[in-house]
């Protein structure tokens, strides 16, 4: 590429791009103006229109209207074949690689390099992958198979890939979603690499502090429509949230004071060979306590165990000093716990089901009359519930499939709270949620709390831990490594915590430890 | 029941019941074309099959489709979980030999010997239920293996003999009609007057009976739920509290006691032991839970849907016979039925997959990236 610096003509533009399914107009008026050598933010609550504009880009979407102009010239791809041989790459938040072959042959899939009497040419393609990692500063090993990669190196393989093509547009649609932070900060590394090498970027995420900390340019999205394009050292967060809303957002962690009652869970010595050892934890009525901690620690494991999906091998779970039978989701329901899982569309609800039945699915034993369970108890239980959390849907049979995404996950908030639990765990509350929702999800929590529900909430953002918490554990490698109150909880003692389960910590099996930075 | 501990002060919204009348929910699903094909086919057959519309047509169709429409019902249920029951063939055949031993040489009366057929039927689900369910083996799998160990057992036990001594009172009950006479054989009905023109087997009380249990359990329990959900999505049914094992070892002993059942009914009805009775029987009943609109890949049909498609394969070969079409045409004509059935139900799935996509609007969806 010859242009390398800023000021020169974007490589991409878009503007009044228009795309509708039917009736429903996905994108109103996109636009999009990308330079060179820059690393630009499309932010934008859930249903903006971002996901669309990049398949617009990506060539999964035929645009209805509006203009599209990449490296100066009028473009209109109908593939996503022609997109790539332009010099377009999008990488998804989790890539589909080719598990049982090897990191190389997916990088370099449908046109490997070959000799004579077209031979794959392995040495050629296995240097190139090598030479391309070593330029990213990752050691991959080009010879092992794609499965068991980690999701933070499957995108760095999609990355590999784009580079190998000499894509001269990167889309990044939320990469970190998935990533622990020391795996994002790695990508952020790659990604500023590419940007000083005269590629241009485009990122998308919902953490606006990696918006900040990453990008120079942020372009907003609202409702289908461009909201407005700021360079980021002359924008503030406020500012894009506000653009992002559309209104000035109350504080992002509403916590209310609510009086502390008695023990509600009690979890002791609960240990499983290879997951977590020796867990010992409690939550009080009225109480939110955090289970903070990187990807990968152990905590959803822990909670999986605590609510009966998984089993354990030693300790004990009480719910309100009576013993809670493991291995038993059905015993754990009945004595008042819910579990909203981490992954809400494989676990959290059955997507090919109607709204009523995923709601009720929880309580649908106390539903019935006689015996029988009739739509009608489910529509009456459903309904309430539904709005509550302002679900957005015509109707109550309509399949949560043909919801979006943060539709889907009020349903299975819902189901949960429909249950009437007494303890709430909840694995990320607000996992890809945009910002709006998320303090409408963190106001129910505190609200829940307030009315005397124990809520034990699982989650890898340090603010919403540190911002609704009364009390965090730290685990760190299936170990808890700190409990600290809500003044001892600061980023700089949970982080400590979180990362440091050697040293002189290796035996700590108590909850009551304390580190201290 | 009381829901209202938590919320905003904000006004809620509120929610049709339904997207669409209930007339469109009654006629534009795959059951109700079902049932009108099964009509449709029904009249052509009697205005057209010479015999059809005798007083014998109807009475040796259910006769003989008696066994396939019992077992379809647990079948049903098994095939929503997103399981497969290949072994009720040849529990029924086992159960058919047991009668038969438990009659003639232990001289057991027919009562006691299906009493015993039934419980050791149950048995023989309940293993496969085992397997699959608290094991975690693939039905598809488990289910080879013993339909071949239950005709293994069945074979051992009476090699190429066949038992043929019952009482009579027994196998008059088998074909025992509800209305009309029956020309030949027997004397008066058993109800109702001998003029009446058509006339049913008795066996369809039982079954009637069981097509209501099996309808009521699947469709309004929250057993049924359970089913459709653990075929949908088994993860996110075990987080529900669905438990996973008992419902599928509950539905393999189910299919067990009812193919046994049906084993005794076949050997009354035949008056005839062996070690071979209804081999292959399994491969129809499940071309007529899939030809009633069931996917094989678990969490979608119901229970109407599967009655007409084992009642539609029953009259499209019954007329057929009747019309003396070779029984190769007839398993032709069945075959190119039951494939179109499984690519209208896909096709199906594609129209309205479009339809959703479209109405759809932009939220990142992890299946339809390339």
């Amino acid at each position: 590429m010859a242009e390398a610096a800023s000021g020169h003509p974007p490589i991409l533009e878009l503007s009044e791009v228009a795309k509708s399914f039917g009736p429903v107009l996905a994108l109103r008026s996109g636009r999009l103006e990308v330079g060179p050598g820059s690393i630009h933010a499309l932010v934008g609550e859930n249903g903006a229109g971002k996901s669309t504009l990049v398949k617009v880009i990506a060539g999964v979407y035929r645009r209805d209207g509006g203009g599209f102009r990449f490296r100066g010239a009028d473009v209109d791809f109908g593939s996503t074949g022609e997109s790539k041989n332009a010099g377009i790459a999008v990488i998804y938040q989790e890539p589909t690689l080719f598990p049982d072959l090897s990191v190389t042959e997916n990088i370099f899939m449908g046109r490997q390099p070959t000799r004579s009497g077209r031979r794959i040419d392995y040495p050629a393609m296995y240097a190139e992958a090598e030479r391309i990692f070593g330029r990213l500063g990752v050691a991959i090993d080009p010879r092992r198979i794609a499965d068991g990669l980690s999701i933070a190196d499957q995108q760095i393989i999609e990355i590999a890939k784009a580079i190998s093509l000499d894509a001269t547009l990167l889309v990044m649609d939320e990469p970190t979603a998935a990533l622990s932070s020391v795996e994002a900060e790695r990508l952020f590394t790659i990604a500023r690499a590419l940007r000083d090498e005269g590629r241009a970027v485009v990122f998308i995420s919902h953490r606006l502090e990696e918006v900040f900390g990453l990008c120079d340019t942020v372009t907003v999205m609202r409702d289908g429509a461009y909201v407005g394009t700021r360079a980021i050292a002359e924008t503030s967060t406020d500012e894009v949230v506000s653009l992002m809303v559309g209104r000035e957002v109350a504080d992002l962690f509403p916590k209310a004071e609510a009086a502390i009652g008695d023990v509600v869970l009690e979890v002791d010595g609960l240990t499983a060979a290879g997951e977590f050892h020796d867990i010992g934890l409690t939550v009080r009525a009225g109480e939110i306590v955090g289970l903070a901690g990187l990807v990968g620690a152990g905590r959803s494991e822990i909670a999986r165990a605590v609510f009966g999906v998984d089993g354990y091998d030693a300790g004990s779970v009480r719910m309100n000093g009576v013993p809670v039978p493991p291995r038993s989701p059905r015993a754990s329901i009945r004595a008042g716990m819910a579990l909203v899982p981490e992954d809400r569309r494989q676990q959290g609800l059955v997507i090919d089901q109607s709204v009523a039945r995923n709601v009720s699915a929880a309580i649908r034993g106390r539903l019935t009359t006689l015996g029988l369970l009739l739509g009608r108890a489910e529509n009456r239980v459903a309904a309430p519930w539904a709005g509550r959390l302002e679900v957005k849907t015509s109707a109550l049979d309509m399949d949560a499939s043909t919801m979006s995404g943060g539709n889907q996950q009020k349903v299975a908030i819902a189901k949960w709270l429909a249950t009437e639990p007494k303890l709430l765990i909840i694995d990320e509350p607000t996992r890809g949620i945009d910002v709006g929702t998320k303090s409408e999800v963190h106001r129910l929590l505190s609200d829940l709390a307030g009315r005397g529900m124990a809520v034990l909430m699982i989650s890898s953002e340090l603010q919403e831990v540190l911002g609704m918490a009364d009390r965090v554990y730290v685990v760190c490698e299936g170990r808890i490594t700190a409990e600290l109150g809500r003044d001892e909880a600061t980023p700089d003692a949970v982080m400590h915590a979180a990362t440091h389960v050697g040293g002189h910590l290796a035996g700590a099996t108590h909850a009551d430890e304390k580190v201290l930075a | 029941m009381s829901t209202s501990t938590v919320g905003h002060a904000v006004d809620e919204r509120t929610y049709a019941a339904y997207s669409r009348p209930l007339w469109w929910r009654v006629v534009m699903t795959r059951e109700f074309a079902m049932i009108v094909l099964l009509g449709v086919v029904y009249l052509w057959a009697t205005g057209n099959v010479a015999s059809f519309d005798g007083p014998l047509a109807l009475y040796y169709l259910f006769l003989d489709i008696a066994p396939i429409l019992m077992i379809a019902l647990p079948m049903t249920l098994i095939i929503i979980t997103g399981e497969i029951d290949l072994s009720v063939a040849s529990t029924m055949g086992l159960s058919s030999v047991l009668v038969g031993i438990f009659h003639a040489d232990l001289g057991l009366s027919i009562p006691a010997a299906a009493v015993c057929a039934l419980a050791i039927g149950t048995a023989c689900g309940a293993l496969n239920g085992v397997l699959v369910g608290y094991v975690g083996l693939p039905s598809l799998a488990v289910t080879i293996g013993s339909l071949a160990l239950f005709r293994g057992i069945a074979g051992g036990l009476l090699g190429t003999e066949a038992i043929t001594d019952y009482p009579e009172q027994w196998t008059d009950l088998a074909k025992e009609r509800l209305f009309g006479p029956v020309e030949g054989g027997y004397s008066g009905g058993w109800l109702g007057p001998v003029t009446e023109p058509a006339s049913y087997p008795l066996v369809l009380v039982p079954i009637v009976v069981l097509a209501v249990v099996f309808g009521v359990l699947l469709h309004a329990t929250s057993f049924g739920r359970g089913i459709y959900e653990i075929g949908l999505n088994e993860q996110a049914a075990k987080f529900s509290g669905v438990d996973v094992a008992r419902t599928k070892l509950l539905l393999f002993a189910i299919a067990g006691a009812v193919s046994a059942f049906a084993g005794v009914y076949y050997t009354l009805r035949f008056g005839s032991a062996r070690g071979d009775n209804a081999e292959f029987l399994e491969l129809q009943v499940i071309a007529a839970v899939l030809l009633g609109g069931v996917s094989i890949f678990g969490g979608r049909g119901a229970l109407p849907g599967v009655l007409a498609g084992v009642l539609l394969i029953g009259i499209v070969s019954s007329a057929l016979r009747l019309e003396d079409v070779s029984s190769n045409v007839i398993n032709i004509v069945i075959g190119v039925l039951l494939v179109l059935s499984v690519i209208s139900t896909s096709l199906l799935a594609w129209i309205s997959g479009l339809r959703v996509a479209r109405t759809k609007s932009d939220h990142p969806t992890k299946g339809n990236q390339r």
